[in-house]
């Protein structure tokens, strides 16, 4: 009897601490959304209510929507991160085949030098990139952002992938060259499509870092044309500090398009995460 | 790339060059070589030279003995170093204990909600440092008022101070604030490790009577324990080379007074300059090339040091 309770206390007091927790985590995000919908009375009088008659009101994203170009900074954003998760997935698992599935001479080295990037952070290496792009005359175009959105997430995806790779029938591949395919065949035939899954997480992991970057954007994108959406939020807030309203609504609109895809993907998120960890 | 065909004696007369393989790593290989590791190497290399009269001269170390030794600069130097370290180890004991204590909660067997609390947790770790940033500093700014709100109703309203505007607790602050954002990441990875563990292992705990706590503290904990050093060394990385946030929340100033300064933002200044201070890209070449070195060294002591004495456990 004693001990059943103990139990049902037990966990009593892990939802207790969990739930306390996610209150902690969503909270924010929750106020922020939840202000961004009402007049700026309704603001600073009752921050922690919800908009009623009242104080609803959508002047913030008025403002927003006519002084920045936020469908243009979406647009980019999009551009950027499709483009660089699109080159990565399919740069990376090339590779990933070559080192998988082929012995050659150089082959550890190969592997280890693509690698390096995974521990050293590409910002590094910022000074010259900026000069490289100068000189190419690719300052300001969203190539510059893809190219290095793609060498920066080139290693991780190469890491995974080769992994998902090794464990791919060798009698399917070997039955594919026996019907004469070619190796670019069987690659693109045969191995892409089971390593699918990998893919995905790999894509998610990819796609992240890119959308939520204000380092590269800063520095070889800043003109009004390129400019993403983390950017873009970034610069547009800082005019507006006073503006509570446009402040509150710019956040929710930056918010919202990654809180829709992570309701979508957060299941292959974490399962991409947590892979191998199931029993 | 007569380098890619295989060397075996007994086969290379029939084995033509593989062509394919060259063209498969072609592009990855080219990519990465040439936006990442020559840049990488470029920048080291610019950090030997200096502009005198509009000419790049090599002038050997002498802009690290500026960066280290020179008054005008080493004070910042110094100062963003030790505040990067206090950001570090306010994440080590903070973050990663949190992390793994929701991870353990996280990973009891016969938990509701556990998707929920999850996804929920693992929320702000997706969300971009400028969106978490603006977001904190509205809550903690004393116009709004949400914050003295909320600890007028846990009794602790004195407590509250502008804590962002203070030298004093600005930088604690806003390590937490990054502590908030990335606890995602210790507690998914550990979750993921404590679920790897195989269910005899628990059995037999328990038919020895190691249950609860004791269960945590001696039988999960050690297994866990190559994760916590894999997270620990991904918190180093991650925050040796942090800019966003602070940018966001204090600057690039990082004020107050320079009291948030770490090494990513100084670096910002240094090679673009900010209001009255020049850009100059070779003494931003030295405090990245001071920034690849202390990452490189992290990572070395993890790779041969801490990695090779922790103990793995084969299931």
């Amino acid at each position: 009897m004693s001990k059943a309770r103990s139990s049902v206390a037990r966990t009593g007091l892990v939802h207790l601490a969990l739930g306390a927790y996610t209150l902690l985590a969503l909270f924010p995000i929750f106020l922020v959304l939840v202000n961004s919908f009402k007049t700026r009375a309704g603001i600073f009088s009752a921050p922690l209510q919800l908009p009623n008659a009242k104080t609803f009101s959508l002047i913030g994203y008025e403002t927003v929507l006519k002084q920045g170009d936020f469908l243009g900074y979406f647009q980019n954003s999009l551009i950027v991160t499709v483009a660089s998760i699109f080159l990565v997935l399919l740069f990376g698992a090339m590779a990933a085949f070559a080192l998988s599935e082929y012995r050659f001479r150089g082959n550890t080295m190969m592997a280890l030098y693509l690698a390096l990037g995974i521990m050293i952070p590409i910002r590094l290496g910022t000074v010259a990139i900026l000069q490289g792009m100068v000189a190419t005359g690719l300052v300001n175009t969203l190539t510059a952002l893809i190219l290095v959105y793609t060498a920066q997430g080139l290693p991780l995806a190469v890491f995974i992938l080769s992994e998902f790779m090794r464990q791919v029938s060798d009698d399917l591949k070997n039955a594919g060259r026996v019907d004469g395919l070619s190796e670019y065949t069987i690659f693109f035939r045969l191995v892409l499509p089971l390593v699918r899954p990998a893919m995905a997480t790999v894509a998610v992991f990819t796609m992240i870092p890119i959308w939520n970057d204000l380092w590269f954007p800063l520095i070889l994108a800043p003109g009004e044309k390129t400019k993403t959406v983390t950017l873009g939020a970034q610069m547009f807030i800082g005019q507006y500090v006073t503006n509570w309203n446009a402040v509150l609504s710019t956040l929710s609109l930056a918010i919202l398009p990654v809180l829709i895809l992570y309701f979508i993907f957060s299941r292959q998120l974490i399962r991409g995460i947590t892979a191998g960890a199931v029993k | 790339m007569t380098t890619l065909d295989t060397p075996e004696p007994d086969i290379v007369a029939k084995r033509p060059v593989r062509w394919h393989i060259a063209v498969f790593l072609l592009p990855a290989v080219l990519v990465y070589t040439a936006v990442m590791i020559i840049p990488l190497f470029d920048t080291l290399r610019l950090s030997l030279f200096r502009v005198v009269d509009g000419q790049s001269v090599f002038v050997g170390l002498d802009n690290f003995r500026t960066v280290f030794g020179d008054p005008l600069w080493s004070a910042s130097f110094w100062n963003a170093l030790r505040n990067n370290i206090l950001f570090f180890l306010i994440h080590m004991v903070v973050q990663n204990p949190i992390g793994i204590a929701l991870a353990a909660l996280l990973s009891l067997p016969v938990l509701r909600f556990r998707g929920f609390y999850r996804t929920a947790i693992f929320l702000p770790t997706i969300l971009s440092f400028v969106i978490v940033g603006f977001v904190w500093k509205l809550i903690l700014s004393p116009i709004w008022g949400v914050a003295p709100f909320l600890l007028d109703i846990v009794g602790m309203k004195a407590f509250f101070a502008p804590w962002l505007g203070r030298p004093g607790s600005a930088l604690i602050t806003v390590s937490l604030v990054s502590v908030w954002q990335n606890i995602g990441i210790p507690m998914m990875l550990i979750y993921a490790a404590l679920l790897s563990i195989p269910d005899e292992v628990l059995e037999a705990a328990e038919c020895d009577g190691v249950t609860g706590w004791s269960q945590f503290f001696k039988i999960k904990l050690p297994l866990i324990l190559p994760t916590i050093g894999i997270v620990s060394i991904l918190t180093f990385v991650g925050n040796f080379n942090a800019f966003d946030l602070i940018y966001t929340m204090q600057g690039a100033i990082a004020g107050p007074n320079y009291s948030t300064d770490i090494l990513g933002t100084l670096l910002y200044r240094t090679f673009f300059g900010f209001q009255l201070q020049l850009g100059d890209p070779n003494m931003g070449a030295a405090i990245a090339t001071a920034m690849f070195f202390i990452i490189l060294a992290g990572v070395c002591l993890y790779l041969f040091v801490i990695q090779r004495r922790i103990r793995r456990y084969q299931f």
